[in-house]
């Protein structure tokens, strides 16, 4: 295990959101987290990626406590890229990832071979070299996306928890980040967490899934097992026919309507 | 464009970024020249270079040792100092229109200076910066302590900016009220507000100077820090920076600085303003320049319109803080005009 939560409670002040969860990440997968808006998917996420002190139970990176370890040391094992990040505004691609190397670089030492060939790396593998001299504001959204996951390629960690990176993307670059995520762990062996909301692309791109409703995680395991009409009833409140994704034979969620309540039966 | 062609960009990009650094320092030393040289009584750079290297007691000597160097001493630390806080303060907050004055110094400082006038019966110029200092020392501490009970362990741009202009507001309403029942401190107050680097001996300077060179080390300390939390303080984070540490060495750089030049020189805050927005466009969005290139167009800025104030109105002259804000303003409105502020 990666990356384990254990009877994790988390919340803002009184609010709790997210109690006795238990949780664990395999080195190599991509694990996708699902569930309805509000079900504390993303808290979890920053809670595993300590952006959140959990206010009960523990996070374990590599089988230590993650609050125990230098937050700089977390950095060159784990990257996070949270939700819609805002850069400010003329910085260029290739300045946004030469940051992602902040966690290797001293006050003294700022730029090194090191660093040098991991930007280049990052670049080269999203597919931005040519892109790098722009400013990030001029790029398309799924151009925008790629280098701000090229900046926590060029951080150098092989875990990776991703936020909805396909937020606020059309479908088309949707696709594209997320081959990109599947390259990044079919070719350079990156473990990757991450929420989307999408679930036949969720499908598609995991190995795992996690299904989590009002702070619990409801089921998890391959998206076969996970993906059921059952599941959807359950977790999204949705009727719908799961069948066979004609491209991938992944599960393909298609909705029927809204799940139909007994009382509104009876009515 | 291929991946072995981005490494001699990045090299391509520090040789430009050196290139300005020289251009900037080259034009703090024709500043410095002017500064020397140009007032109510030209002095041609064959005697200033006399004064300087083997003084023989004339009159020239006399104007440029006793006046003009410290004066241009002055201009050039509160220049760089003010460049600095200013471009730290826009980076900490996000916010493209705060300048150091948000954090209370300028406030602070007057009415520490005042009440030392009306109170302590202080009278000697060193003695009412030695209270600016400490009255702008002890607002940023108040603001930001203030700014901390948002309870999230350190102060959100926003709380800061709130805690600021209440504890501003709070201590213009007491110096007013000082300075309206004692003519003494009226007096101080109204030349100290207007600001200017003019009549300030070489004790002044050196009473200043340990505050700026330690926040010239705070503030390069934080360059790095900075820029990771430009990025949000949730990317900051998930790339190892300690946003409490940062947000503290940051605001102590702030106060120390503009404390400092405030305390000296009176309210020139609109430098700390300016500068940045004339900075970045040639040092982009990296504090690691950003900072040090504010310095330098501070530094020039200030003494290039300490000289124009000296020439305007003769015989007489006009304060560095006036002429600041005269010309200045417009040259910002028609900046903001021109091309819309940078989002932060």
């Amino acid at each position: 295990m990666r990356l384990q939560a254990a009877d994790l409670r988390l919340g803002y002040g009184e609010r709790v959101v997210v109690d006795g969860l238990d949780l664990g990440i395999e080195a190599g997968t991509v694990t996708t987290i699902i569930g309805p808006n509000g079900c504390g998917k993303s808290t979890l996420l920053r809670a595993l990626g300590r952006l959140l002190k959990p206010q009960g139970g523990e996070v374990l990176l590599d089988g230590k406590r993650i609050d125990k370890i230098p937050t700089r040391e977390v950095a060159k094992i784990l990257g996070m890229l949270p939700q819609a990040p805002v850069a400010p505004e003329g910085l260029t691609v290739a300045d946004l990832v030469a940051r992602g190397r902040h966690p290797h670089q001293t006050w003294y030492r700022q730029w090194s071979s090191d660093d040098e060939g991991a930007v280049t790396a990052a670049l080269d593998m999203t597919g931005l070299a040519d892109l790098a001299e722009r400013p990030l504001d001029e790029l398309s959204g799924g151009q925008r996306q790629r280098a701000w996951i090229s900046m926590a390629l060029a951080q150098g960690t092989d875990l990776l928890l991703l936020d909805e990176p396909t937020t606020f993307l059309d479908l088309a670059h949707q696709v594209e980040v997320l081959e990109l995520v599947r390259h990044l762990h079919q070719r350079a062996g990156r473990t990757v967490v991450m929420v989307l909301h999408d679930l036949n692309l969720a499908a598609r791109y995991a190995d795992r899934l996690v299904a989590m409703r009002a702070g619990q995680v409801i089921s998890s395991g391959t998206p076969h097992e996970v993906l059921t009409e059952e599941l959807l009833r359950e977790v999204f409140e949705l009727d719908a026919k799961v069948i066979e994704d004609p491209v991938a034979g992944t599960p393909l969620v298609v909705p029927i309507g809204p799940r139909s309540r007994p009382a509104e039966r009876e009515a | 464009m291929s991946a072995t062609a981005v490494a001699p960009r990045l090299r391509g990009v520090r040789h430009r970024r050196l290139t300005v650094l020289s251009v900037l320092l080259a034009a703090v030393v024709a500043a410095v020249v002017l500064s020397v040289t140009i007032g109510s009584k030209s002095v041609p750079l064959t005697d200033a270079w006399h004064a300087l290297t083997a003084p023989t007691g004339t009159e020239n000597d006399i104007v440029i040792r006793a006046l003009r160097v410290p004066r241009t001493v002055l201009g050039v630390l509160a220049g760089v100092a003010l460049g600095v806080a200013g471009a730290l303060m826009q980076g900490h907050t996000r916010n493209p229109l705060a300048d150091p004055g948000l954090l209370g110094v300028t406030q602070g400082a007057a009415f520490a200076m005042v009440s030392s006038i009306v109170l302590l019966g202080v009278s000697s110029l060193l003695g009412y910066i030695w209270f600016g200092l400490a009255g702008a020392l002890v607002a940023s501490v108040a603001v930001f302590a203030l700014g901390m009970t948002g309870g999230k362990g350190s102060p959100t741009p926003v709380t800061l900016a709130l805690a600021g202009t209440a504890v501003s507001a709070f201590l213009y309403a007491l110096t007013s009220a000082i300075v309206l029942l004692d003519e003494q401190a009226m007096d101080v107050f109204r030349f100290w507000q207007a600001g200017s680097i003019a009549a300030r001996g070489a004790d002044v300077v050196w009473q200043v100077l340990p505050f700026i060179l330690v926040g010239l080390v705070l503030a390069a300390v934080n360059a790095p820090g900075l820029n990771a939390l430009s990025l949000g303080e949730d990317v900051a984070r998930s790339l190892g920076q300690n946003i409490p540490v940062t947000r503290a060495v940051g605001v102590a750089a702030v106060t120390l600085l503009s404390g400092a030049s405030v305390a000296a020189c009176g309210s020139l805050a609109f430098v700390g303003l300016i500068v940045p927005h004339l900075t970045r466009p040639l040092s982009g969005t990296d504090h690691r320049w950003l900072l040090p290139y504010s310095g330098l167009v501070g530094a020039a800025l200030l003494l290039v319109a300490d000289v124009v104030g000296r020439v305007v109105a003769p015989p007489g002259e006009l304060e560095v803080g006036v002429v600041l804000a005269l010309l200045g303003a417009p040259f910002f409105v028609a900046l903001v005009r021109r091309r819309k502020p940078v989002r932060l």
